[in-house]
């Protein structure tokens, strides 16, 4: 076991020294360049200002700049702002976001595999249509159209409900809910079709027939079995979530990570998209370890192998 | 104790030959997928499903051509009107008939989605079902290159994309936006296969298969993939509006496809300043009509899953 | 098994639950001990009792790169800076420059020196005195290639100034100096009318020498950041919100009646619209653009189209066939119909272009600028159209020809639907198929400087009242000629209203330089700016200088 993670974690290193290498080759390789103005500025001083970013330097010299930046930890100074380092951003946005992000996870976790199991066990019955046909509104309108209209139709009548922006735990909640529909529908549909997979599965028949009451079956049976494939897709949802939405943070107005990556797209601020980048990376990169832990704890068979090889 | 039985011969006699074939199968024969599409029609809900995907092609192939508008003429004075007799779904800020509008947009999010998952299938499938029956080693490097892929902003990827592929004049095609979509989108896919396969391949029958001798691709092939299409399915059905998604997002990001041309996503989005001055209909007829693609899509999965699968038939 | 799964689940679930207890903050907050309570929530209903302070709220756009005056480089900074900074003069409420640090000011005869002498009861917001010191220091400072400065053009009209900062002269070659504590002696290059309004533009704003130089970081806290202007800075939490009080020190300090001003940092336009219609929002700009629309068509007494001195246009590209033929720009300008683009498609009270320069601009006589050059571009479908196949022919190119050549804008819902009218247009009226591409702003500038466009959007808002502000852009060698345009007499018109004392001359100048611009065509106007924006009926006092946003210094709330 302590092998495996071992290795497993020598293995991460070398997937964000991957991303980390594609992600500077690739941005640079984009048009445009964050120094250019509209206007009147003349050439010395946009080649002063690359000058300064180091950006007159050859390629893979400012590749190697930047590593070795990196490695003590700082994500260099953002190009458009003069006022915050990327650490600073990053540090600034990631709580927003995260915090955000685990508000909607929390919401989809609690309400998502129980729809989908509900669904699962009264297949084809009124309870199955009336969670699927909620998961399906969930999953069936566009995240910026349904803040918008979120805004409009909630934020605007109900008077405790401010219209965006951050600072109250009352500013997290419709942001949340829009966030949070398309993973709870994710999990909801997951759910059902594994649930019902294993409700057809031999040991369950066999559970059922030893006479264990219906309630035990699905809670130790059933649904443990059944929620799997979920796990398996919570890695990425997760951190998904936790960078952020940066739809749903620019129509609520939301000071969040999300906001900061398309931004830094738009402007070329590079070391802002690098910072943004890797920092998604390390994080999705945890998760889907955790993930491959949590996979061994959950299913018997794989740990078996898994130290049986 | 005379508890002996008298057996005579004459109390046996032979099975008339017309009785004697074990091997006849007494159930009509049935083809999978002509069963499989039996079981589908018997799931009403599925069927209305399925009915709403075929109006909805057919309108994006005929809609665009039933009143007499075209997707790019404008006309000044007729601007922001609301749906009339004239103008089924209105008009939109230059004037344009939304209708034609709207099903020249569906056309685009359907090719979009439908393409993009297919793609997505494909991909997903292979990789994730390699990964998942081959030996730890090759797994753990073939996982760790999914993640590389996957972690790669999207974004960056989109715009990289759309310069490198976009010739002169046509901005971003239909051709690179499902390129940039399916690029990274197929991880998931692939991480999902591999989740279940890892759990199917130690099961009873691929053991038996395989001390049976039967290799390796042969087991992916016959037990493995069969066994894991019902969340493969569902997963599918959310790719499409995944993707019909991630191309709205795009538009509202401004990276979707190429004014004047539309998609439902992009009508949304230029519909959504509408709302806030008293056209709703903008943005609300679009946004119908991607949740009617995504109703439809979701519960021809369901039906198609409960359909596909064995251990569900009665 | 089941229970580490669960123990996996509850983890999350407390994790979650952990931070809802407390929602992490945009930044670190900075508040003075005088804050009232009131401006503690962005979304207090605006039902306050009179005896708590005089908030304005507002929203700016998006988050300030900095606020320093000099590492300033936009409209999101500027509303900033232009509240909490003045220059050595100032736009009156009358639209007038007035002097605002400075007391007086003299030119000599030649028109190359200025002498200003300062106020005497000028301060910084932490006591110091405002000294023509700090000003030397501000503007040296500005045009330091280290810094590297945005907009130190903007001081390229010292002497010197252009030197030091391209690298070719020393810092002590630059003409200003301070005399003594409160006279400032500038020389310029040559005659520059416009030099005294140019000191009202935010790059020249002084900052306070001795904190500069102690603080390398004054200018990225509340806590350490000292202005001169009628506000101070008291709160930045970044990308979220920017707080200024009224700053007790300004000599002018009885005549602002607001306490403050909060500034959202909002970028979504339908979003903070919703704000403002919320109540949350006392002023805003901008608005979306189907909001102003309906705001004029009901004569909504919120809306104001406030004046703007700004031309929005398409470059066409003279280095690319066939626009390097006069003919084909001239029928491509004739045949757009820029008062339908502005009545039905820009919507927000723009005015259709007539040239290059826009109206607002006062002439050498302080009459209106366009009075006098009157409408240069006119709308001719015929006569465009016949033009526009001559230039074609001899081009050697065909209709066909038009299906490669694209308009490229930058990303933007306004700029798309004005850029596909401007392809309907053409398309109906010469039976042309352009195509349409949008790119990242930073992508369209890149590609106009490196010529790899045909038609390109484009915008110029002037930096102050002068209408060499636009007329210089089509030097040839200005770093903003994207159309490439080149024509030795334009230069040499262009000199002399930049040098010539003479106010006459001057405008002589350019005036005949319009009209050969638009006689040549290298660019299409398109339409004139303007800036609506909207504010509640209790607010007074806003007024707007043709060349900023609104200002609020005199601003009042009146509940």
């Amino acid at each position: 076991m302590k092998k495996y993670l071992f290795k497993r974690i020598i293995m991460s290193a070398i997937t964000l020294w991957a991303i980390i290498t594609i992600t500077f080759f690739l941005m640079h390789s984009i048009p445009g360049n964050p120094f250019r103005k509209e206007g009147k500025m003349p050439q010395v001083v946009y080649e002063n200002l690359q000058k300064k970013y180091g950006l007159d330097k050859p390629l893979p010299e400012q590749y190697i700049i930047y590593l070795k930046n990196l490695l003590k930890g700082d994500f260099g100074d953002s190009m458009k702002s003069k006022v915050e380092t990327v650490n600073d951003m990053i540090r600034r946005g990631f709580p927003v976001s995260a915090y955000l992000g685990l508000e909607a996870l929390f919401i989809a976790l609690i309400f998502g595999p129980a729809l989908g199991a509900l669904a699962a066990l009264y297949q084809n019955k009124f309870p199955d249509y009336i969670s699927m046909i909620i998961a399906i509104i969930g999953i069936s309108v566009p995240s910026f159209i349904m803040g918008t209209i979120l805004i409009q139709f909630v934020a605007k009548n109900v008077s405790w409900i401010p219209i965006g922006g951050w600072g109250e735990f009352k500013h997290t909640f419709l942001p949340a809910v829009a966030l949070s529909l398309m993973p709870l529908a994710y999990m909801a549909r997951l759910m059902r079709s594994s649930m019902l997979e294993i409700l057809g599965q031999d040991y369950i028949k066999t559970a059922k027939s030893k006479g264990l009451s219906k309630s035990i079956v699905i809670l130790k049976h059933a649904i443990r079995n059944a929620v799997l494939p979920i796990i398996s897709v919570l890695g990425t949802l997760i951190s998904n979530l936790l960078v952020g939405s940066f739809v749903i943070e620019k129509i609520f107005g939301i000071p969040g990570l999300g906001k900061f990556f398309v931004q830094s797209i738009n402007n070329r601020d590079y070391t802002l998209i690098m910072g943004t980048t890797i920092f998604y990376a390390i994080i999705l990169i945890v998760l889907l370890l955790l993930v491959d832990i949590a996979y061994i704890f959950i299913d018997p068979r794989i740990r078996l192998t898994k130290e049986g090889r | 104790m005379d508890n002996q039985i008298n057996l005579s011969k004459d109390m046996f006699r032979p099975v008339p030959h017309e009785d004697r074939n074990p091997e006849k199968i007494r159930r009509p024969s049935i083809k999978y997928w002509s069963d499989v599409w039996r079981r589908l029609r018997q799931n009403k809900l599925s069927m209305v499903g399925l009915t709403i995907i075929l109006l909805m092609i057919l309108m994006s192939i005929i809609g665009p051509l039933i009143n007499g508008y075209s997707y790019f003429e404008q006309d000044y004075s007729k601007i922001n009107l609301h749906p009339n007799a004239i103008h089924w779904f209105g008009t939109d800020e230059l004037g344009r008939d939304q209708f034609t509008r709207i099903w020249f947009g569906a056309r685009y999010s359907l090719i979009i989605g439908i393409l993009a998952a297919t793609i997505d299938f494909i991909i997903g499938i292979l990789y994730g079902g390699l990964s998942g029956i081959a030996t730890r080693k090759v797994d753990n490097i073939m996982m760790r290159i999914a993640e590389v892929i996957y972690s790669i902003p999207y974004l960056l990827i989109v715009i990289l994309l759309s310069v490198v592929f976009s010739s002169e004049g046509s901005g971003t095609s239909l051709f690179v936006l499902i390129l940039a979509m399916t690029l990274t989108d197929w991880v998931p896919m692939a991480i999902l296969v591999r989740g279940q396969v890892l759990q199917l391949k130690e099961s009873e029958y691929s053991l038996a298969a395989e001390s049976l001798g039967a290799t390796k691709p042969w087991i992916l092939r016959k037990h493995i993939i069969p066994n894991t299409l019902g969340p493969i399915l569902v997963n599918i059905t959310l790719t499409i509006p995944r993707a019909i998604f991630a191309e709205a997002t795009l538009s509202f990001l401004g990276l979707g496809l190429q004014a004047p041309k539309s998609s439902l996503g992009s009508l949304a989005n230029d519909g959504l300043a509408g709302l806030a001055v008293g056209n709703g209909y903008q943005i609300i007829i679009p946004a119908i009509f991607i949740s009617l693609i995504m109703f439809g899509f979701n519960v021809l999965g369901d039906g198609l899953r409960d359909a596909l699968d064995p251990r569900l038939r009665k | 098994m089941k229970r580490s799964f669960i123990v996996i689940m509850s983890l999350l679930l407390v994790i979650a639950l952990l931070i809802t207890g407390c929602v992490p903050k945009g930044g670190d907050e900075v508040k003075e001990p005088t804050d009232t309570p009131s401006t503690d929530s962005s979304a207090t209903p605006p039902s306050e009792s009179k005896k708590e302070a005089k908030i304005l709220r507002t929203n700016n756009g998006s988050e300030p790169g900095s606020l320093d005056p000099a590492l300033a480089q936009g409209t999101h900074e500027s509303w900033v800076l232009d509240h909490t900074f003045e220059g050595l003069m100032k736009i009156d409420p009358d639209l007038k420059v007035v002097p605002g640090m400075a007391e007086e000011y003299m030119i000599s005869d030649d028109s190359l020196t200025y002498t200003f002498t300062l106020r005497d009861d000028i301060k910084w917001s932490n006591g110091d005195s405002v000294t023509a010191h700090d000003f030397e220091f501000a503007w040296k400072r500005a045009l330091d290639p280290e810094l590297a400065s945005d907009y130190a053009h903007q001081l390229y009209y010292i002497k010197g100034g252009e030197a030091y900062n391209t690298g070719e002269g020393t810092v002590d070659d630059v003409l200003v100096k301070a005399l003594d504590d409160k006279t400032l002696e500038v020389t310029l290059e040559a005659p520059t009318a416009y030099f005294l309004e140019l000191t009202a533009f935010y790059t020249l704003y002084p900052v306070n020498k001795k904190v500069v130089e102690s603080d390398p970081d004054w200018a990225k806290n509340a806590s350490t950041h000292v202005s001169n202007g009628p506000f101070t800075l008291t709160e930045w939490e970044h990308n979220a919100t920017i707080k200024i009080r009224k700053n007790e020190n300004y000599y002018d300090s009885a005549s602002v009646k607001l306490d403050g001003v909060d500034f959202d940092i909002i970028d979504d336009e339908n979003t903070t619209w919703q704000k403002y219609e919320g109540g949350d929002y006392d002023f805003l700009t901008p608005l979306p653009q189907a909001v102003v629309a309906q705001m004029k068509d009901n004569n909504n007494p919120e809306l104001i189209i406030g004046a703007e001195v700004g031309t929005y246009y398409y470059n066409l590209n003279s280095k690319v066939k066939p626009f390097n033929n006069i003919k084909v720009r001239r029928g491509l300008s004739m045949t757009l119909d820029r008062q339908t683009i502005v009545d039905k498609i820009a919507q927000g009270g723009q005015i259709a272009a007539e040239g290059v320069v826009p109206f607002g601009l006062p002439d050498e006589n302080g009459k209106e600028y366009r009075d006098a050059v009157g409408k240069l571009v006119e709308y001719n479908v015929e006569e465009g159209k016949k033009l526009f196949l001559e230039g074609l022919a001899e081009e050697g190119m065909k209709i066909e020809d038009f299906k490669n050549i694209v308009i490229l804008y930058n990303t933007s819902e306004a700029h798309k639907k004005i850029a596909q009218a401007a392809q309907e247009m053409w398309r109906v009226n010469l039976g042309i198929e352009i195509q349409l591409e949008n790119v990242d702003f930073q992508v369209k500038l890149d590609r106009e400087k490196a010529g790899d466009y045909h038609i390109s959007r484009a915008g110029w808002i002037g930096d102050y009242m002068d209408p060499i502000t636009f007329i210089e852009l089509w030097e040839s060698n200005s770093s903003f000629n994207d159309a490439k345009y080149n024509s030795p007499e334009y230069d040499q018109l262009v000199k002399i209203a930049k040098t010539s004392p003479d106010p006459n001359e001057r405008f002589d100048a350019m005036r005949k330089a319009e009209q050969i611009v638009m006689e040549d065509m290298p660019i299409v106007p398109v339409y004139f700016y303007t800036q609506p924006y909207a504010q509640k009926s209790y607010v007074t006092g806003v007024y707007k200088p043709l060349v900023n946003y609104p200002k609020l210094t005199y601003a009042d709330i009146n509940k």
